[in-house]
Order: C-alpha cells, then sequence, then structure tokens
C-alpha cells in the first residue's frame, strides 16, 4: 500500500484470498458503501439541526450528545418497523423500487475518487458515466410510483421524473464545460489536473473567468435531480402527501432515503471534482510556509473531498430553508428557458477560451 | 481475459440479457415488459464493457435506459385501460414464422461454425477510446455527425410544433 494513484484501490482489487477473486468482484464496493450510509447517518442528522438553527429552535437534544445518535435510533426503530404493502399495489413493482433506486444513486459512487489513492473504478469515460447513470434512479421512481397504486405517489413519481430528465440536459452541458478544459472524461485525471502549489487557484472554478456559470448552472440543476428544496415538487407535503415514497413504510422508507441522501453527496462530490479540485488541498503554499504540500496525501485528500462534499450539502440545506417551492411550469420554465441558453452560452465561451486565450 | 472469474461475470451478464429480454417478450402485463427492458438494457452495456466499449456502454444507458425506456414507461403509464386490454395478437403465422427462425438461427450458426477464430481488427486499440471518437466524428465523419444533427433538430422543431397551443383545432388555451 504505496502512496502512488490508486494505490489503496488496486491493493483491494488485487485482493483474492484462496485464489476467489473477491476483490475484483465485491471488496473495492464495501468502503463505498460505508460512505453512503455516513453520508445518509450524518446528512439526516445535519439536516435536523441546521434546520432547527434556522428555524431558532434545537433541533434532537435527547439520544446522545446534542442529539448525535438521533440518526441511529431511527434507524434501529425503522428496521423493526412492520413492513406495509398495501393489498391492490403491484406488489413487485412496489419491492423492487426503492432496491432500483438505490442502486441508480449508488452505482455512480463507483467513478468518484475519493482519494489520490482510492476510486472505485477508474474509468477514462468516468464522467460522462456518473452522469448517465442517474437515468437508473428515474426507472426506480417509476417502479415505486406506479407500484404504490396511489394517485399521490404516481403524481410525484411523474413529475420527479419529467423534472430530472429535463435538468440533465443543462447540468450535462455544464458538466461539458470542465470536461472540456480538462480534456479528459476520467474522473481522477480532472482531479490531477486541478493540482497544483497554489492551492485553490488550480481549482477550474478560478482558472477561467466563465467557469463560475457552468458552476452554478450545475449547482442549479443538481438541486433539482435530487429533488431539493426549491425543486421538492415531487413531494411537496402540501399538496402530495409525500410523493412518490407515500406508501412506503420501515426499512424500504430507510432505503429510499438513503438513496435520496446518497445522490446528494454524489452531485456535491461530482461539482467538488469538476470545479473544485476534488481531493485537492485548497491551501496555497506562501513562501517557505508550505500549507498545500503539508495537507496533501491520501488521507488528506479523503478529508478534502468529504468537506467539500459536506459543504455543498450544508449549502443544500441552507437553501431549503430561504427560497420557496416552485410551481410545475416555473421549473420547466427555469430549466428550458433560462438554464439551458445559458448552459449553450458558457459551452461555446468555454470552447473559445479553452482553444485560444491560454 | 482469460481469468476464470471474468468467465463467470461474462455468463451471469449474458443470463441477465437473456432471461430479461425472454420476460419482455413472453410477459403478459405491458408494465412489466417495460420495466424488464431494463434489465436488457443494463446486460447489454455490460456486454459492451466486456468488449472494451466502455464509451458505448455509457451511451447504451444513457440512450436506451435514460430516454427510451422512460419515454416507454410514460406512453405506458398515461395510456388508459391498458393493463385490461389482451396483448395477444390474433394474427399467427406458425409456418412462416417457423421457416424464418429455424433459417436465421441456421445462418448464424454456420457463421459461428464456419469462422475459425476471432478475426482481431487491424488497428489495435491504445490509450483512451474517447479522444479517437471525439477526432473522427470531428473529421473523418463530420458529414454523417451534421446530418444526424439536422435530423434530431429537425425532430425536435416538428415535435414542439405538433404539442404547441395555438394551431388551428386546438382551442384549449
Amino acid at each position: 500500500m504505496g502512496n502512488s494513484l490508486n494505490a489503496w484501490s488496486d491493493w483491494l482489487t488485487g485482493f483474492s484470498p484462496m485464489g476467489i477473486p473477491l476483490g475484483l468482484v465485491i471488496i473495492a464496493a464495501i468502503p463505498l458503501v460505508f460512505i453512503a450510509l455516513y453520508a445518509l447517518t450524518y446528512g439526516v442528522y445535519g439536516e435536523r439541526k441546521i434546520s432547527a438553527f434556522m428555524q431558532d429552535r434545537l433541533g434532537p437534544m435527547e439520544v446522545g450528545y446534542w442529539g448525535i445518535l438521533q440518526t441511529l435510533a431511527d434507524i434501529l426503530k425503522l428496521l423493526q418497523k412492520e413492513d406495509i404493502v398495501p393489498t391492490l399495489a403491484d406488489k413487485f413493482l412496489f419491492v423492487i423500487g426503492p432496491g432500483v433506486l438505490f442502486v441508480g444513486s449508488f452505482l455512480a459512487f463507483a467513478v468518484l475518487p475519493f482519494s489520490p489513492a482510492f476510486i472505485g473504478a477508474n474509468l477514462n469515460v468516468g464522467l460522462f458515466y456518473a452522469i448517465g447513470i442517474v437515468s437508473i434512479e428515474v426507472v426506480g421512481i417509476l417502479a415505486a410510483g406506479w407500484g404504490s397504486n396511489n394517485k399521490w405517489s404516481l403524481y410525484g413519481a411523474v413529475r420527479s421524473v419529467a423534472q430530472i430528465v429535463s435538468y440533465e440536459i443543462p447540468a450535462a452541458i455544464a458538466l461539458l464545460c470542465g470536461a472540456m478544459m480538462a480534456g479528459t472524461l476520467d474522473m481522477q485525471k480532472i482531479t490531477l489536473l486541478q493540482s497544483g502549489p497554489f492551492g485553490f487557484a488550480h481549482f477550474y472554478l478560478f482558472q477561467n473567468p466563465i467557469a463560475w456559470l457552468p458552476f452554478l448552472i450545475y449547482f442549479i440543476a443538481s438541486l433539482a435531480e435530487t429533488n431539493r428544496a426549491p425543486f421538492d415538487i415531487p413531494e411537496a407535503e402540501s399538496e402530495l402527501v409525500a410523493g412518490y415514497f407515500t406508501e412506503y413504510t420501515g426499512m424500504k422508507f430507510a432505503v429510499i432515503f438513503l438513496a435520496e441522501y446518497g445522490s446528494m453527496f454524489m452531485v456535491s462530490a461530482i461539482i467538488s471534482i469538476v470545479f473544485l479540485g476534488g481531493w485537492n488541498s485548497p491551501l496555497p503554499n506562501i513562501g517557505g510556509l508550505e500549507l498545500n504540500a503539508m495537507t496533501s496525501g491520501p488521507w488528506w485528500g479523503a478529508f478534502w473531498i468529504i468537506m467539500k462534499g459536506f459543504f455543498f450539502i450544508f449549502v443544500q440545506m441552507w437553501l431549503r430553508w430561504t427560497l420557496p417551492r416552485l410551481r410545475v411550469d416555473q421549473l420547466m420554465y427555469l430549466c428550458w428557458k433560462v438554464l439551458t441558453p445559458f448552459a449553450f452560452v458558457s459551452f461555446v465561451l468555454t470552447a473559445i477560451w479553452v482553444i485560444y486565450v491560454p | 481475459m482469460s481469468n476464470p472469474a471474468y468467465t463467470v461475470i461474462f455468463y451471469l451478464f449474458a443470463a441477465i440479457t437473456v432471461f430479461s429480454a425472454a420476460f419482455v417478450v413472453f410477459s403478459r402485463n405491458v408494465i412489466y415488459s417495460a420495466f424488464s427492458l431494463l434489465f436488457t438494457f443494463f446486460g447489454a452495456a455490460a456486454l459492451y464493457v466486456f468488449l472494451s466499449a466502455d464509451f458505448i456502454a455509457v451511451t447504451q444507458v444513457v440512450v436506451y435506459v435514460g430516454g427510451i425506456l422512460v419515454l416507454l414507461l410514460f406512453g405506458v403509464m398515461f395510456t388508459n385501460s391498458i393493463m385490461q386490454t389482451d396483448l395477444k395478437t390474433d394474427v399467427l403465422n406458425m409456418i412462416p414464422g417457423t421457416v424464418l427462425l429455424v433459417g436465421i438461427i441456421g445462418a448464424i450458426l454456420y457463421t459461428f461454425y464456419s469462422t475459425h477464430s476471432w478475426m482481431p481488427s487491424s488497428t489495435m486499440l491504445q490509450g483512451s477510446i474517447v479522444e479517437r471518437i471525439g477526432f473522427e466524428t470531428m473529421s473523418g465523419y463530420v458529414l454523417p455527425f451534421e446530418m444526424a444533427s439536422i435530423l434530431l433538430l429537425a425532430a425536435l422543431i416538428g415535435a414542439a410544433f405538433l404539442a404547441r397551443f395555438d394551431k388551428p383545432g386546438n382551442n384549449e388555451k
């Protein structure tokens, strides 16, 4: 286990006790599952605490110090709950819906470089894969909404799918701007190209005077893709009870939540990788004080990308209590008449910048 | 690729593809057929990965799962009384169908057994395939690429024209 690029994941892949290629099949995925689980546990805790502070409340305070074990207690409660399947539901689709949803949000974790030494699968089409694999999630949402045999669920699912499919377009064009600056779709290479002795100055957001535009467009579109406020019309409590997961209870409900927080972390990690340097330390070397060199390395890399991811999750939660929900027509207006044209403009400007300026 | 683990994984994905495709055809419930198509597309994408065609595999998922399958599911879900309709066709041509089936399987098997070994391409695959695709699209195949884009643009304009409110005979606004 050296410190070279992808050392940990290569070691894990080569791990085959007694000739059984466990590493190839399963081991490399286990750290990713734990990352998703922690994103859920602390995501839910953070959501409740941040919401509480923004409304001048305290939030969960009873379980553990400052309520830190509250999510764990909630998960234990959900595990013990009766697993109810409505009589008139389509049993098969009702059961596989949450599974497909979770797989769809979890598959993208495979190509996120969590450290210079760890990436689940170092694909040379990593970014394209991360954009495209979200479509499996869409099928899971439709299965859950249709299988519930409930009007609210179906409405929620249809709204959610229309929203995700529409916002994929500005999101993909915005990410393409980042890919153009890098000249590759390999996530690990995109991150490597943003490293340097001046820390944050090498990040693509600060490398190019137009980069803030695709950055902003992708951030807004990623809010819609993960059904977060102000784009949470698929689960609008005041209209649709809870959207496509109205009928779910117990562990299936927990799996849907796991998928939701998993994809929140996923889009936050993607925006950090493409525009904010992924696992690179943002601290610059100042003269003899080598802050950047001190805060780089496999462990620091994991720390930085998870911190950047959590920062964007915090911004998502912050926006939830700041902006009101959009109407369906406003949502589509924003996507097709505002974000998509601006994404094209930023695409052309970035192309001009990449070809002619540096 | 001689590792037995790869062989096992290959047969797993091949089985997923074939069985889900069979389910698409034989299922009486059109919703199940549509959802089963997901696994067929997914398995086909995995088989592309085995052919070292990552880019095509991801494109397969984006276009077929993200576009066509979602459109199909939307169509099925918004169609009234699709669950009540009997999906069996009343046109049954047993004899021509069987002849065609045997002929096609025979032709495939004949090609399979008469070709003695796999024919490797003369140009070897080197480095990232994505850049090669980009260069080829923008140099040698730029005319087909542009033609496809004009076709898609025409389809988009046509769809917008069909769906708009203020055309004669559509006074819902």
